[in-house]
């Protein structure tokens, strides 16, 4: 395999409080190859976007990245100098956040904006650049764009403003695009269209995505490979189909046992009993232990670490000793 | 958009038409004008004379009627105590005053913008914390306290600038301006900090709180995102959004300066409107009074017309909004 465009490695994020440090990433790795999507899904407060933000280098005091490496296309970015993590920011790592009605500045000209962040990172001329971006929200979409340029953020509807917010993230061609809950914001019929935007994106440019979401069908249409994370873990690392179909990790497979399905209207969809602990009280052993059906005195003590099992990975302690080939 | 404007012009002569209102009873519910004219003695056929000649005599609506149409024209009569048309007089005044706001204003705005971004920016540094203690002296103590602690520093301690007065000034037509000489300059300066210290103040927390808020916002985390340099987010994304709010109190604040400037060109003896209302009414003058309440009333809805208009050339939503409004 060729290097990955953006590894992460152990990676933690604390924040200092006032009741002492909290660790909302605690050993969080994964890749993402060229061209590759990877949905990144779990509960609210899992750490999903703080894992974004630590990549973009966007974690602002009191937090801080406690650990771990991250590395761009092998360059080593977590410590960089802020400056030098500017220039990266936006050229070679482009963001999507969730709300695009409030991600624009509404005083700016979606074009001047678009403009002026085409010319921090490219050394276009103002005309360059002012083609440039027709042209890049013509690819995103937006019917005339030659005019639709010269409009203010209000005159836009939500989804034609989060695809001017994508003009904005690939607009210096970015290897990398995190998406941060894209389409949460957004009515069901324009979420399709966002979600095969940038898949086509992605495509076509050969980009990296990582899309953060809490939405599974948006990470099974989407996605090639899925991570679930739990309580600032990854739980459970793989293809997409094979997490879908085959969840390992008994909290990846509430998750897809609680999605609801067209066919089978009958059942009644699976639930998770209990809810995600808070950062400061974060059981000891596996943090899902409390809400698992299948925990064992092994999981009250020891915290199970990340274990290949087939295409995927998981850390459950139910796989610790089993051969791979009996796991269900 | 000139429908807009039109319509707020027209509120704002309604404005002005029930000032005047208030003005003209002034008049009527001060005592006697006549007993402040002539003197004690005069006999009773001599006050009925210059009842007749003044119009007194007249039905009120005749009377209201002339004199809402002479100030109109910016006739406001007679003075009781100098004998000269009060217009004269508050022209001749005019300048002073208006000198003396806008440097102080400009003063408020400046120093104001400026601490309240650094104090925003750089909130932990020593800097910003003395600028809030210090903001803190300024929203708390009375103006003529700060004029008099500074004459007392800098004219009589130090002896560096004037205690009083305008110093020379030059004549250009009719206006008159301490701008043009050194002694005028000198002049200037304890008077408009006096006057705009409250305003420095107010604008400068006011800035701080705005930038802070604005600062969390999304598109500005998402400008941060974009690699933008934190110049350009601080100066070019973060502050316009900041003067929105600060437009409006600024200019509010400006009408305000104007009518606080009583005190101040009190305190320093400065020949501007604001002395003339304080000898005004030590003398009972209505004329006097009664015209200043409708300058001080025309400026304020001036400038609130001015206000109105800035915001939708700052603001792009409210151009949109305006135009179905209307």
């Amino acid at each position: 395999m060729t290097e990955p465009i953006l590894s992460v490695r152990n990676l933690q994020v604390e924040f200092a409080s006032r009741r002492g440090t909290l660790r909302a990433i605690d050993g969080v790795s994964f890749d993402i190859a060229k061209g590759e999507v990877l949905g990144v899904v779990g509960e609210s407060g899992a750490g999903k976007s703080v894992t974004g933000l630590a990549v973009i280098g966007l974690i602002d005091p009191p937090g801080r990245i406690a650990g771990g490496e991250i590395h761009l296309a092998g360059l080593r970015i977590d410590n960089l100098p802020p400056e030098e993590m500017r220039r990266i920011r936006g050229k070679r790592i482009g963001m999507i956040f969730q709300d695009p009605l409030t991600s624009l500045n509404p005083l700016y000209r979606v074009g001047d904006q678009i403009v002026e962040t085409i010319r921090t990172h490219l050394n276009l001329s103002e005309t360059a650049a002012r083609r440039r971006a027709i042209d890049l929200l013509a690819e995103v979409g937006i019917p005339a764009p030659e005019k639709r340029i010269d409009g203010y953020p209000h005159e836009f509807s939500g989804g034609m403003r989060q695809r001017v917010v994508i003009a904005l993230a690939i607009c210096a061609e970015p290897e990398l695009i995190i998406a941060d809950e894209p389409t949460t914001a957004l009515d069901v019929s324009v979420q399709a269209q966002i979600i095969s935007l940038i898949k086509r994106l992605g495509r076509d440019h050969g980009t990296a995505v990582m899309l953060v979401t809490h939405d599974m069908g948006v990470i099974a249409e989407t996605s090639d490979r899925v991570a679930v994370m739990y309580a600032g873990r990854v739980a459970e690392i793989g293809p997409v189909q094979d997490v879908v179909k085959n969840p390992l990790h008994p909290y990846a497979k509430g998750l897809m046992g609680a999605i609801p399905t067209l066919a089978g209207d009958d059942k009644r969809l699976m639930q998770i009993p209990g809810s995600m602990p808070r950062l400061s009280a974060i059981p000891r052993g596996c943090s899902f232990n409390p809400r698992c059906e299948r925990a064992f005195d092994r999981c009250r003590v020891d915290r199970p670490e990340p274990l290949p099992r087939g295409t995927q990975s998981v850390a459950c302690h139910l796989y610790d000793d089993v051969p791979a080939e009996s796991a269900a | 958009m000139l429908a807009f404007t039109l319509r707020r012009a027209v509120q704002a002569i309604g404005v002005m038409f029930a000032v005047g209102i208030i003005a003209f009873s002034m008049f009527r519910f001060a005592g006697d004008p006549i007993n402040q004219i002539v003197s004690l003695d005069t006999p009773a056929a001599e006050r009925e004379a210059v009842r007749k000649s003044l119009g007194l005599d007249d039905p009120v609506p005749v009377q209201f009627i002339r004199y809402f149409g002479d100030a109109a024209q910016f006739k406001f009569g007679v003075s009781y105590q100098f004998r000269q048309p009060v217009s004269a007089l508050l022209m001749e005044r005019l300048p002073a005053t208006l000198e003396l706001a806008i440097c102080a204003t400009v003063f408020a705005m400046v120093c104001g913008i400026l601490m309240g971004v650094y104090s925003a920016l750089r909130r932990d540094t020593v800097l910003a914390k003395l600028f809030q203690a210090v903001s803190l002296v300024g929203i708390s103590l009375p103006t003529f306290l700060i004029g008099i602690l500074l004459i007392y520093l800098f004219a009589v301690t130090l002896g560096w600038l004037p205690s009083f007065g305008r110093g020379e000034v030059v004549k250009l037509g009719w206006w008159t301006t301490g701008l043009l000489t050194l002694s005028g300059l000198k002049a200037l300066i304890m008077p408009s900090i006096t006057l705009g210290l409250f305003q420095m103040t107010l604008i400068m927390r006011l800035v701080r709180a705005e930038m802070l808020e604005v600062l969390r916002t999304d598109y500005i985390r998402f400008a941060r995102a974009r690699g933008l340099t934190t110049r350009a987010i601080h100066f070019g994304h973060a502050l316009k959004n900041t003067l929105i709010p600060v437009i409006t109190v600024a200019g509010l604040q400006f009408g305000s300066v104007i009518a606080f400037s009583i005190i101040t060109e009190t305190v320093f003896q400065w020949p501007g409107m604001g002395l003339l209302f304080v000898q005004a009414v030590q003398n009972v003058d209505i004329p006097i009074m009664a015209a200043y309440l409708l300058m001080v009333s025309l400026i304020f809805v001036t400038i609130n017309l001015v206000v109105d208009i800035l915001y939708t050339v700052v603001d792009p939503r409210l151009r949109a909004t305006v135009g179905r409004a209307t």
